[in-house]
C-alpha cells in the first residue's frame, strides 16, 4: 500500500508533502524501505537503458565549452583587462611573497648556491619558536621533527611545502582574522558568512584547484591562492565563535562601566577569545599543510610532488618516505600551534620561579637563534642539509621490502577481504547505481530527500541531480557515489562500535582519543600510501583510506553524543533492570541520534573527499577525471565538469544530512 | 527602651521628603518587539494585558508604566519574580537596555536625552553595576579587575592600583589581589564584582540579583556585606532581587513588580502590614510578621478603662523587640510619637502577632 504512495516516478516528486505526512505516520524506515524496493524491481526492468555513459575520452558539448573558455583566457591572459589589472596582479604579489618565503629558506636565490637561510638555521628557529609560543618539549619535538626531515634527504621539499604552507597561512590570517573579528561583532554580516563558510568547508580540499588554474595559472602561487581559500574559513569561523562566546555579563559589566566600543573589543572581546583564536590558526595550518600537498597536482612544488609522482609511479617506498615527512610535519605543527594555545593559561596557574627568568632566557635564546641563522647564512656545511638522506633510501627501501612481504605473505587475506567486500558490496551497489537509468536514480535520490531531510532538502536534492546531468559525467559520478556510500556505511559501522565504547567509557576514550585527534591532522593523501602497498591500485584502496580518513570524526562525534546522555536517564534505565545491551540499544543510542546523523554527515564529507583522491591510485570516476584534466589539454573541460560534480554531491550530501540532523534533534 | 535607638536610621531616609530625588523615574516603558514604541503612545494597547499585546501586536512589554523616586542614601529594592521585567527595569536606568518611553531623571538631567559621550561619562563616574553572573575578566589577576573601570577612564597605571588596592581591602579581599577570578569562590567573586562597582567611586550603585548565585551562607554574608558598605560608604544603592527576605533585609524601600508592572511601593511594613492585593499578600504570607512589623500596625485606639501609667514606645519599633517589653509590663503600652500619644499596644496584639493569628491589620 505504502509502496504504491512511494513509487518514485516522475509524477510523486512534484508531491513531496504527502510523502513527509506518510513518514510521520508511518515511519521513515519503511517508507525508504519501500523506496529501495521499487528501485530494485524497476533496476531489474531497466537494467542497462539510458544511463549517461561516457567513454574516458569522450566529451560533451559543455567540456568543449570549458575547453574554450580556457583556451580563450589563455589567449587573453595578458590583453583582457580583468586579468591585466586583477588576476595577474594578485598572482603577482602572491608569487612575490612565494618566491621571498622560498628563497628565504628553500631555494637558492640569484647568486647563492643555497637559501638565505640554511638547515641549521631554520632548525633554530624552529626550535626557538617553539619555545617561545609553547613550551620546551615542542621545542624539542620541532628540532627533532626537522632534523629528521633532513636526514630522510627531504630537506627542501619539505621547506618548499613550509614555505608554501606559511605564506598561505600569513595571507589567510591576514583576512581571516578581521573578517572573524567582525562576524563576531556584527550579526548581520554573520548571518551572511556563514553559509558561505558551511559551503566551502564541504567542499574536498580537490576541487578548489581547477577553477583556479583556469584564472591563476598552475605552480607555486596559484597553489597557494588555493591554500588561501581553503584554510581561510575555519580561521574567520573559529574567531567569529571566540568573540561570540565571551559571556554577555562581562560585555555588560564593560559597557555599565562606560567603555567605549574600542575599548570593549581590545580589552575584554580580543583577549578573552585569544586562546580560542590561536586554535582556529592551528586549524588554519593545518588545512593549509593539507591543502599544499594536494596542490602538488598543479605543480605546486613539495613533499605533496614526490608523493603524487611516486603514487602514479607506484613507487611505494619514495610515497612512504615522503608521506612520513608530511606525516612529521603535520605532528610539529599542530603540536607547536596546540601548545601555544595551552601555553597562557599553563603559565598563569604554575607560580613557576622560571617565569622571572622567561624575559633574560628568551632574549638569550634570540641571540642563539641569530647565530645559528648567520652560520647558516655563511658556511655550506650548516646550510645544505649534509648526508645523502641515507635514513631516506633507508625507509624506502624498508616499506619496500615490507610491501614486497606483504604482496608475498599477506596477498591471500588483503586480496579476499578486498575481493569480498569489492564482490560482495561494492560492485552490486555499483552497478545498482550505474546500471539503472539516470532519472530512476534520480528519483530515488529526491524520494530519500525528500523522506529524510524534509521538502527542502528534496528541492536542493532535484537542482543537485538536475546539474549533475548536465555536468555530462553522470556515470562517473554514480560510481564515486557508490564508492562513498560504501565507505560512509563503514565508516558509521567502526563509528558506531567504537564511538559507543568510548562514549560508556573514559578509560578508553582517553586510550583512543589522542590518536584518533593525530590522525585527523594528517593531509589526507598520505593515507593512501599504506593501503596502496596492501591493495594495490584499486577503488578498493581509495575506500578503505577513505574509511580510516574519515572513521575518527565519525568515532568522536558518536562518543560525544553518548557521553551526553545524561547520567540519570541511564541510572533511571539500570535501575528499571535493564541490561547493558538493552542500555546501549534502547537508551543511549536512540538519545544520541542527533549525534549519529551528525556523524553520518561528516563522515559523508570526509570519505567523499578522500574518494575523489583516490583518483590518485587507480579509483577512477570523478577523481580520475580531475586529476587527468590538469594533465592532459583536451580533458581540462571534463575535469573541471567531473570538479563540479563533486561539488554538487557534496552539497547534495550535506543538505540532506543536515536536514536530516535538525529533524531528529528537533 | 535601647530599642529606640534602632528606629530612625531605618525610616529616616525614605520619610525625609524635603531632600531631591537622585534617580526619579516617570512613566517608563520597555517594549521588545516590531514597532514597540507605538505601544506606549496607544491607550488601547496600554490596557491589554502581556499576554493580549503579545497576540495583538507580537510586543513584550518587560517595563509598564513605572514610576518611582530613589531618595540620596536609600537603599531602593526592585522586587519581583523572573520575567516580572526587574533585570530589564534596572538597565533601562542606565540604558544599558534603551527604554522605549518615559524619562529618568538623574541629578536632575534627564537621561534618555544624553547622547553617546554624555551616557558614557555618566557611567564612568556616577553609576555603577554589580551583575549576578559577576562578569569579571578571567585573563585579569583580581586587582586589574578592580581597577579595570578607572582604567577605561584613563586613570594612570600607578594611581588606579592604588585606588583599587583601597576598595579591594574595603571588601575584604586583602591578600588576594594577585588571584585571577577563577581560583576564586562565587562570593569572593561577587566581592570583586562589588570592588569594582565601588572602585569609580559613584554616586549610585546598581544591583542586579547579585547574590542569587551563591550559596545560602555565603549570600548571608554577602547581604551583610552590602549593609554595612552602605553604613561606611552611604552610596545610594538601587537593589533587584527575586528574595523576599532579602529585600525586606536591605531595603528601606521595595518595589514589587509583576508583568511588567508595579504592584506596590513602600516600606518593609508597608507590605506586610497592607498589602496593596492578593498577589502581595500571597508574596509576604509566609513573613514573620513580628520581624517586619512596627507598633504603628498593630496599636488599637484608645478606649474608656484603659490604664494610662504604662511604659512608652515608639510606633516605628518592630513588635518583635517590643514584645518582651509589653508582656513585661502590667499595665498596656503607650505608643507615643513626639509627645502625641497614637494608640495603645496590649498583651493581646502582641500575641496575636507572634503566635500569628493576627488577622486584623
Amino acid at each position: 500500500m505504502t509502496v504504491a504512495v512511494e513509487k518514485p516516478d516522475e509524477t510523486r516528486t512534484a508531491q513531496p508533502a504527502p510523502a513527509a505526512e506518510a513518514a510521520r505516520k508511518v515511519s521513515r524506515s519503511m517508507v525508504v524501505g519501500a523506496i529501495l524496493v521499487v528501485w530494485l524491481v524497476l533496476f531489474a526492468v531497466l537494467r542497462g537503458k539510458q544511463t549517461l555513459a561516457l567513454a574516458a575520452a569522450d566529451l560533451t558539448d559543455l567540456h568543449r565549452w570549458f575547453n574554450d573558455v580556457n583556451d580563450s583566457i589563455g589567449a587573453n591572459r595578458n590583453s583582457n583587462p580583468l586579468f591585466l589589472y586583477f588576476f595577474n596582479e594578485i598572482r603577482l604579489v602572491i608569487d612575490t611573497l612565494v618566491t621571498f618565503v622560498q628563497e628565504l629558506i628553500s631555494q637558492p636565490s640569484a647568486d647563492r648556491p643555497a637559501p638565505q637561510i640554511g638547515w641549521l638555521g631554520v632548525v633554530g628557529i624552529a626550535g626557538y619558536v617553539s619555545w617561545a609560543v609553547g613550551n620546551w618539549r615542542v621545542a624539542l619535538l620541532a628540532v627533532a621533527g626537522f632534523t629528521f626531515l633532513g636526514l630522510q634527504g627531504l630537506w627542501q621539499e619539505s621547506m618548499d611545502t613550509l614555505a608554501l604552507t606559511l605564506s598561505a597561512v600569513f595571507v589567510a590570517l591576514l583576512f581571516a582574522l578581521p573578517l572573524g573579528v567582525f562576524a563576531g561583532l556584527s550579526d548581520r554580516f554573520n548571518r551572511i558568512i556563514t553559509p558561505v563558510l558551511d559551503f566551502m568547508q564541504t567542499m574536498p580540499t580537490f576541487v578548489y584547484l581547477a577553477p583556479l588554474t583556469l584564472f591563476f595559472l598552475i605552480g607555486g602561487a596559484s597553489a597557494t591562492i588555493a591554500t588561501v581559500i581553503y584554510a581561510a574559513p575555519p580561521a574567520i569561523r573559529i574567531t567569529a565563535h571566540a568573540i561570540r562566546s565571551v559571556p554577555e555579563a562581562t560585555v555588560e559589566a564593560a559597557d555599565s562601566l562606560g567603555a567605549t566600543r574600542r575599548q570593549a573589543l581590545l580589552k575584554v572581546l580580543l583577549p578573552m577569545s585569544k586562546r580560542t583564536v590561536v586554535m582556529g590558526v592551528n586549524q588554519t595550518i593545518m588545512a593549509a599543510l593539507a591543502m599544499v600537498t594536494i596542490a602538488a597536482l598543479i605543480d605546486a612544488p613539495g613533499l605533496g610532488k614526490t608523493v603524487v609522482q611516486a603514487l602514479q609511479s607506484l613507487d611505494v617506498g619514495t610515497a612512504f618516505n615522503a608521506g612520513l615527512s608530511i606525516v612529521v610535519m603535520a605532528i610539529v605543527l599542530d603540536r607547536v600551534t596546540t601548545a601555544a594555545s595551552a601555553r597562557e593559561e599553563a603559565a598563569r596557574r604554575s607560580k613557576n620561579r622560571f617565569l622571572a627568568w622567561r624575559r633574560p632566557l628568551l632574549g638569550a635564546g634570540a641571540a642563539a637563534t641569530a647565530v645559528l641563522i648567520y652560520m647558516s647564512h655563511t658556511y655550506v656545511w650548516a646550510a645544505e642539509f649534509p648526508g645523502e638522506g641515507g635514513t631516506g633510501s633507508t625507509i624506502a627501501s624498508a616499506a619496500d621490502t615490507a610491501t614486497t612481504w606483504v604482496q608475498d605473505n599477506l596477498s591471500g587475506l588483503t586480496n579476499a577481504v578486498r575481493d569480498v567486500i569489492t564482490n560482495g558490496l561494492l560492485n552490486p551497489f555499483q552497478s545498482l547505481l550505474t546500471d539503472s537509468p539516470w532519472w530512476l536514480v534520480g528519483a530515488v535520490l529526491i524520494a530519500l530527500g525528500v523522506v529524510l531531510g524534509g521538502v527542502r532538502a528534496g528541492l536542493t536534492t532535484t537542482v543537485c541531480v538536475g546539474l549533475l546531468v548536465a555536468t555530462g559525467v553522470w556515470s562517473d559520478g554514480m560510481t564515486t557515489l557508490a564508492s562513498t556510500l560504501v565507505a560512509t556505511v563503514l565508516v558509521m559501522l567502526l563509528g558506531i562500535v567504537f564511538g559507543v565504547w568510548m562514549g560508556r567509557s573514559a578509560l578508553v576514550d582517553r586510550m583512543l582519543r589522542p590518536s584518533l585527534d593525530a590522525a585527523q591532522v594528517m593531509p589526507p593523501f598520505v593515507y593512501l600510501v599504506p593501503f596502496l602497498a596492501l591493495f594495490g591500485a584499486t577503488r578498493f584502496t581509495a575506500i578503505v583510506a577513505a574509511v580510516v580518513y574519515a572513521a575518527p570524526v565519525a568515532m568522536k562525534i558518536i562518543a560525544d553524543g553518548v557521553r551526553n546522555v545524561p547520567a540519570t536517564t541511564v541510572e533511571a534505565a539500570t535501575s528499571a533492570g535493564c541490561n547493558t545491551w538493552q542500555i546501549i540499544t534502547k537508551v543511549q543510542l536512540p538519545m544520541a541520534r542527533g549525534a549519529l546523523t551528525l556523524a553520518t554527515n561528516q563522515g559523508l564529507i570526509y570519505v567523499l573527499s578522500m574518494v575523489v583522491v583516490g583518483g590518485l591510485v587507480g579509483a577512477g570516476a570523478l577523481g580520475y577525471d580531475v586529476v587527468a584534466g590538469f594533465s592532459q589539454g583536451q580533458l581540462f573541460g571534463k575535469g573541471l565538469a567531473a570538479g563540479l560534480a563533486i561539488v554538487l554531491l557534496g552539497v547534495m550530501f550535506d543538505r540532506i544530512t543536515q536536514a536530516a540532523a535538525r529533524r531528529t534533534s528537533a | 527602651m535601647t530599642t529606640q535607638t534602632e528606629v530612625p536610621q531605618r525610616r529616616g531616609t525614605s520619610q525625609d521628603s524635603g531632600s531631591t530625588p537622585v534617580i526619579s523615574v516617570r512613566r517608563l516603558w520597555k517594549v521588545f518587539g516590531p514597532k514597540a514604541d507605538q505601544v506606549p503612545d496607544s491607550e488601547e494597547l496600554c490596557g491589554l494585558t502581556r499576554r493580549e499585546l503579545m497576540d495583538r501586536t507580537g510586543c513584550t512589554a518587560a517595563v509598564r508604566d513605572v514610576h518611582f523616586d530613589v531618595s540620596p542614601g536609600e537603599v531602593f529594592v526592585v522586587m519581583g519574580l523572573s520575567g516580572s521585567g526587574k533585570s530589564t527595569l534596572v538597565r533601562c536606568l542606565t540604558r544599558l537596555i534603551e527604554p522605549t518611553a518615559g524619562e529618568i531623571v538623574f541629578e536632575g538631567e534627564d537621561i534618555r536625552q544624553a547622547d553617546d559621550r554624555r551616557l558614557r561619562d555618566l557611567r564612568r563616574r556616577k553609576f555603577s553595576m554589580v551583575f549576578q553572573h559577576f562578569g569579571l575578566l578571567p585573563h585579569r589577576r583580581v586587582v586589574d579587575n578592580v581597577a579595570f573601570g578607572l582604567e577605561i577612564r584613563g586613570v594612570g597605571r600607578a594611581e588606579r592600583v592604588r585606588r583599587a588596592q583601597e576598595v579591594v581591602e574595603l571588601v575584604g579581599l586583602a591578600g588576594y589581589e594577585n588571584s585571577y577570578p577563577d581560583q576564586l569562590s562565587g562570593g569572593m567573586q561577587q566581592r570583586v564584582g562589588l570592588a569594582r562597582a565601588l572602585a569609580g567611586d559613584p554616586d549610585v550603585l546598581f544591583f542586579d540579583e547579585p547574590f542569587s548565585a551563591l550559596d545560602p551562607l555565603i549570600r548571608r554574608d554577602m547581604q551583610n556585606e552590602v549593609i554595612r558598605l552602605h553604613h561606611e560608604v552611604g552610596k545610594t544603592m538601587v537593589f533587584i532581587t527575586h528574595d523576599l527576605s532579602e529585600a525586606l533585609k536591605l531595603g528601606d524601600r521595595i518595589l514589587i513588580m509583576r508583568d511588567g508592572a508595579m504592584v506596590q511601593c513602600g516600606t518593609g511594613d508597608e507590605l506586610v502590614g497592607a498589602p496593596a492585593d492578593d498577589y502581595v499578600r500571597e508574596f509576604v504570607k509566609d513573613v514573620p510578621r513580628g520581624d517586619v512589623l512596627t507598633l504603628r500596625w498593630i496599636m488599637r485606639p484608645l478606649e474608656d478603662g484603659d490604664a494610662l501609667d504604662g511604659p512608652e514606645l515608639g510606633p516605628d519599633v518592630v513588635v518583635k523587640e517590643a514584645t518582651r517589653a509589653v508582656l513585661a509590663a502590667d499595665k498596656p503600652v503607650k505608643v507615643v510619637e513626639n509627645g502625641k500619644l497614637l494608640g495603645i499596644v496590649g498583651d493581646e496584639e502582641i500575641l496575636a502577632v507572634v503566635a500569628g493569628q493576627e488577622g486584623g491589620a
